[in-house]
């Protein structure tokens, strides 16, 4: 239980910390007891951009990365890998994304042997009661729309080589899906082979703004290995703003809003039509970052068509609502309708008791807490467990034990 | 109703603040344009530090009398947001502008001689 207290506090940018930041979240984590169960995000970040110097050593290619290296000196010019038209932190009222150089500054100094990524990492998932998170990058989320497919192979190889040595094998709280190099089919397969064993790897994914259908026959031979290692394979939404239909917005809000559905809806309309799901009964597919109600759409819109045009995909033996009930989701960013009865409904559409699993997307502007799964009245026990962590931990092979430290 | 000390008034400069925590309750306290505002330092939307971020004023999309779009720009209206998501409040009333049925606790300040205090 919190004591109570008496203070009065100066706002000072410079004592920003991540642990006085998500002070209200550590807060929530104690007055629900977090540190009796196990709970799980799915999907988090860092920026890995910030340890760009370290990353770009390990591409291999002597050209690629020395074009890399020079590009990244001249910050205010094009770069070898672009950037992304975006103003996620709303004009800067989105406040830790400015100020988390003063935390990067106090990790620096404080030193210690490992990567101030794992001890920024630690920081925020204590602070909000998390055990274990599935760390993703930020820029390269949109490496998939590199016009250079070389580049987006040199590079997701660099990171995930930086990855596994410098975040994943020292540290046994931070897991990640590794992202695969989807635009070359060879080099995904590859990736799975070369990494799937490797420490704290627990799935490969794949980000979802790419012009490349996911039912090619080219990717057989990877859902094949996957299917085979056990390993499930994520489709990590985001957007691009030069998309021909998405170029129509005109504010991040909309982009953002439809983006982050769209291309997922697409992924996954591919996906079951073509029927991979009865060609991979057991490969494990999760789709993140697109909120809820897209599937609830999606799956009542599928349904509709599919008792009309079976002939169109004659490799379903079940409606598509049937597969797509048995993939995973992610929660965030979770839609909260006024009506309660409306986010039920969506659970229940998606089997979200065994099939959601809570994900934060910390420390990005739109970030969820367990509560917003904690705090829902009609979920039952072992449902609220497993969405928090449960279903994850089988999904991912973790020790269902809680480790964290709530401050 | 007891009191909180806040601060010295000669210590608050405009658009300075004051985070107050007394027991269990989280105030910030706001000093703008010659008033003092106080109001729960705990979000409507997922119970984030709602006084702690910035103060900005409210955007506004200008209408042309034609009807037509001509960019936009800063009104008078100040606001404060919450850092954790962005939800923006404005600092006369503390109603969520998002929805104005929303918003924060206020509390009463009040001024003795040079000092402030809460009333919590």
């Amino acid at each position: 239980m919190d004591m109570a207290r008496s203070e009065v506090r100066k706002l000072a940018a410079e004592d920003y910390s991540t642990t006085q930041h998500l002070e209200h979240a550590s807060r929530q984590a104690r007055e629900r007891n977090y540190q009796d169960f196990l709970i799980v995000d799915v999907d988090a970040h860092h920026y890995e951009s910030e340890s760009y110097s370290e990353v770009f050593a390990y591409i291999e290619s002597p050209v690629i990365r020395r074009q890399a290296v020079e590009s990244a000196k001249r910050g205010a010019r094009a770069s070898m890998l672009g950037g992304t038209i975006g103003y996620q932190d709303i004009g800067g009222r989105i406040t830790r994304h400015e100020l988390r150089r003063h935390d990067i500054r106090r990790h620096d100094k404080l030193g210690g042997g490992n990567h101030r990524d794992v001890a920024m990492t630690l920081e925020w998932m204590d602070a909000m009661g998390v055990d274990y998170s599935c760390l993703f990058p930020t820029p390269m989320l949109f490496l998939g729309l590199h016009p250079q497919v070389e580049v987006e192979v040199a590079m997701c190889r660099a990171y995930n080589r930086w990855l596994c040595e410098r975040i994943l094998a020292v540290e046994p709280r931070i897991v990640s899906m590794l992202y695969l190099p989807f635009n070359d089919p060879d080099a995904a397969y590859k990736t799975v082979k070369d990494f799937g064993d490797k420490k704290g790897v627990v799935g490969f994914m794949v980000t979802s703004p790419r012009y490349k259908p996911v039912h090619d026959n080219a990717y057989v031979k990877t859902y094949a290995l996957l299917e085979e290692m056990g390993k499930p394979i994520a489709f990590h939404a985001a957007y691009n703003w030069h998309d021909q239909s998405l170029s129509l917005t005109n504010r991040f809000i909309s982009v953002h809003a439809l983006g982050f559905m769209w291309f997922n809806m697409v992924h996954m309309t591919n996906w079951v039509i073509n029927g991979l799901p009865e060609r991979f009964p057991k490969l494990k597919v999760m789709w993140i970052e697109s909120g809820l109600t897209w599937a609830y759409c999606l799956m009542q819109r599928l349904d509709h068509s599919y008792m009309m045009r079976t002939s169109d995909c004659p490799s379903l033996k079940r409606k598509p609502s049937e597969y797509m009930r048995e993939m995973y989701y992610s929660s965030q960013p979770m839609e909260k309708p006024r009506d309660r009865s409306i986010l039920e409904a969506t659970f229940k559409m998606i089997n979200a008791e065994t099939q959601l699993m809570w994900s934060s997307d910390y420390p990005h502007w739109d970030f969820d807490l367990p509560s917003v799964i904690y705090d829902l009245p009609f979920l039952s026990e072992t449902g609220r467990r497993n969405i928090l962590g449960g279903t994850a931990a089988k999904v991912f092979g973790l020790d269902p034990k809680p480790v964290k430290k709530i401050p | 109703m007891p009191e909180c000390f806040v601060a010295k008034a000669s210590e608050m400069q405009d658009g300075d603040r004051r985070i107050v925590v007394a027991g269990h309750a989280e105030i910030g306290v706001f000093y703008k344009d010659g008033a003092y505002f106080a109001y729960s330092n705990t979000c409507v939307h997922a119970g984030g530090p709602a006084c702690e971020g910035l103060m900005i004023n409210r955007v506004v999309d200008v209408i042309a009398p034609d009807r037509t779009y001509q960019g936009q720009t800063f009104s008078d209206e100040v606001h404060f947001v919450c850092p954790w998501h962005g939800y923006e409040y404005e600092l006369q009333t503390g109603e969520c502008v998002g929805d104005r049925r929303l918003r924060l606790k206020k509390f009463d300040v009040v001024r003795r001689g040079d000092d402030i205090f809460v009333v919590v």
